[in-house]
């Protein structure tokens, strides 16, 4: 029996940003099928910065990005990767630029090669999927904060990818939407990165953890990722917690 | 900033497609534009103020809009009738007051809101993202639409972030006055503004690259033109017929 070569695999990739004499990432060998995984870590040890190698949005100074063994040489090869890979920014301004909604949910079907009918039609399944019926005509820039990265996540999903890589995806929503968004993740049968600094919601919706620790990529394995009850002043008011 | 106050409605001007006002509101605009009679100007008038009326806009905002507007058709009135020359009615210290430059401040009040009531009425109960769907459909070139609603969805980031450095600013006692202080202050919060910008574009660039934008840009379908468009687009057509050739019955 041959065993399928992971979806993603990362080796031995090193990077450095300009200007700086130390690597951020160094040596980071790692790889996923079909796993959800939580990636935790310090402000600045390079968690986009991995995201954006593996989009191929940044190239690395060493190492490969392969997807399905393939490995990926020039922008030509992670066109194709992009096809199979959705990638949620942390700031949704970043990532919703068309007038409406429906035309944003629509843009990564058309580029694929959906006709405008079939995109309609995509568009508006994935936004009913994740409750957003209704919001098709709507103006993005207009949307609430926990609406926008919704939305986000639409665009993403609308080209159906083989895996979604979460920047961040909880932060600055209340707790009633932080909710909804676990509900949406735990139900999607897709594998997900999420990098995020709240454990509990780590918890909710990856069965593995890793972090970044002196450049490099580590399972986390002395941290059990679980969840308890617990009680503090304020505690229904949306909050993080210390890694 | 810049809000769409008048675009949203149940009237029939905001039910139309973009397309049958975009045309309308060319035409309207050319013959106010052209025209050099007074009762072509004056009749255009009229007839766009009443297309505004039957638009339903709320009235203070739509006075205040007019208002703004006709600040510059004022400075006309402040120059025109002392500097034009021609028929003189009456000396006004070294300068003569003169009929023929009364009358062109006039010509130009009527012509100036003739073609600003049909754009009150045709565009602003559109949203822009609809009227840049029509101007696409109409034959614009793609790039051109959508350097316009980039341009547009754009601003909006910008301005924000302009808000939130200044409102940083203000927070830590920051009054503006007529300082060097304040210039520096305000070039710093200009050039962050700049650099910000820019830096999102960049981001939004990668946001269309990973959605697998390749550099053309495919639009979704538009809905087709309705019976009732039609009728619509023919009834302000004849209109701008009539004000196009009273000339030639006069």
């Amino acid at each position: 029996m041959t065993t399928l070569p992971p979806l993603i695999e990362l080796r031995n990739i090193t990077y450095s940003y300009p200007g700086r004499t130390t690597p951020i990432l160094e040596e980071v060998n790692f790889s996923i099928c079909d796993e959800r995984i939580g990636l935790i870590g310090p402000n600045g040890c390079g968690k986009t910065t991995l995201f954006q190698i593996i989009m191929g949005l940044l190239t690395p100074d060493r190492g490969e990005v392969l997807l399905e063994g393939m490995v990926m040489a020039g922008e030509k090869d992670f066109r194709i990767l992009r096809r199979k890979l959705g990638f949620l920014f942390q700031n949704s301004d970043d990532q919703l630029f068309s007038p409406t909604v429906l035309e944003d949910v629509a843009f990564g079907p058309l580029n694929l090669g959906s006709t405008a009918e079939e995109a309609r039609e995509i568009s508006g399944r994935t936004l009913e999927g994740l409750g957003l019926k209704g919001f098709e005509d709507r103006i993005t820039h207009r949307l609430s904060g926990g609406e926008k990265k919704l939305v986000a996540l639409a665009t993403i999903l609308s080209m159906q990818p083989h895996l979604l890589l979460l920047d961040e995806p909880s932060n600055n929503l209340d707790p009633e939407t932080r909710e909804r968004l676990i509900a949406i993740l735990r139900g999607l049968n897709q594998a997900h990165i999420i990098i995020s600094h709240d454990l509990d919601f780590l918890a909710s919706t990856c069965s593995h953890l890793y972090t970044i620790d002196k450049r490099r990529l580590i399972p986390c394995k002395e941290k059990q990722i679980h969840s308890h009850d617990h009680i503090h002043p304020y505690g229904d008011h949306p909050h993080q917690h210390g890694t | 900033m810049i809000e769409e106050p008048f675009a949203t409605g149940t009237t029939l001007f905001h039910s139309r497609d973009a397309r049958v006002k975009l045309i309308p509101a060319v035409a309207i605009t050319l013959i106010l534009a052209l025209t050099s009679s007074f009762l072509v100007a004056g009749t255009g008038c009229i007839l766009t103020g009443l297309l505004l009326i039957l638009s339903r806009p709320s009235p203070r905002l739509i006075l205040r809009r007019i208002c703004r507007v006709n600040i510059f058709t004022l400075f006309l009135w402040l120059t025109l009738p002392l500097t034009y020359g021609g028929d003189t009615i009456l000396p006004f210290l070294f300068l003569d007051l003169s009929l023929d430059g009364i009358r062109m401040a006039t010509l130009i009040t009527l012509k100036t809101n003739g073609i600003l009531f049909s754009f009150l009425a045709l565009l602003a109960t559109s949203t822009l993202a609809s009227l840049g769907h029509g101007l696409e459909k109409l034959g614009m070139p793609r790039k051109l639409t959508f350097l316009l609603l980039f341009s547009y969805r754009q601003l909006f980031v910008i301005h924000q972030e302009y808000l939130r450095l200044q409102r940083a600013a203000r927070l830590r006692g920051f009054i503006p006055a007529n300082s060097l202080h304040t210039y520096r202050t305000y070039s710093h919060l200009f050039a962050m503004t700049l650099v910000k910008s820019w830096n999102r574009a960049e981001r939004v660039h990668q946001a269309m690259v990973l959605r697998g934008f390749n550099g053309t840009l495919i639009p979704l379908n538009q809905p087709q033109l309705s019976k009732n468009d039609y009728l619509f687009l023919t009834t302000i057509l004849l209109i701008s017929f009539f004000l196009a050739t009273i000339p030639f019955f006069c």
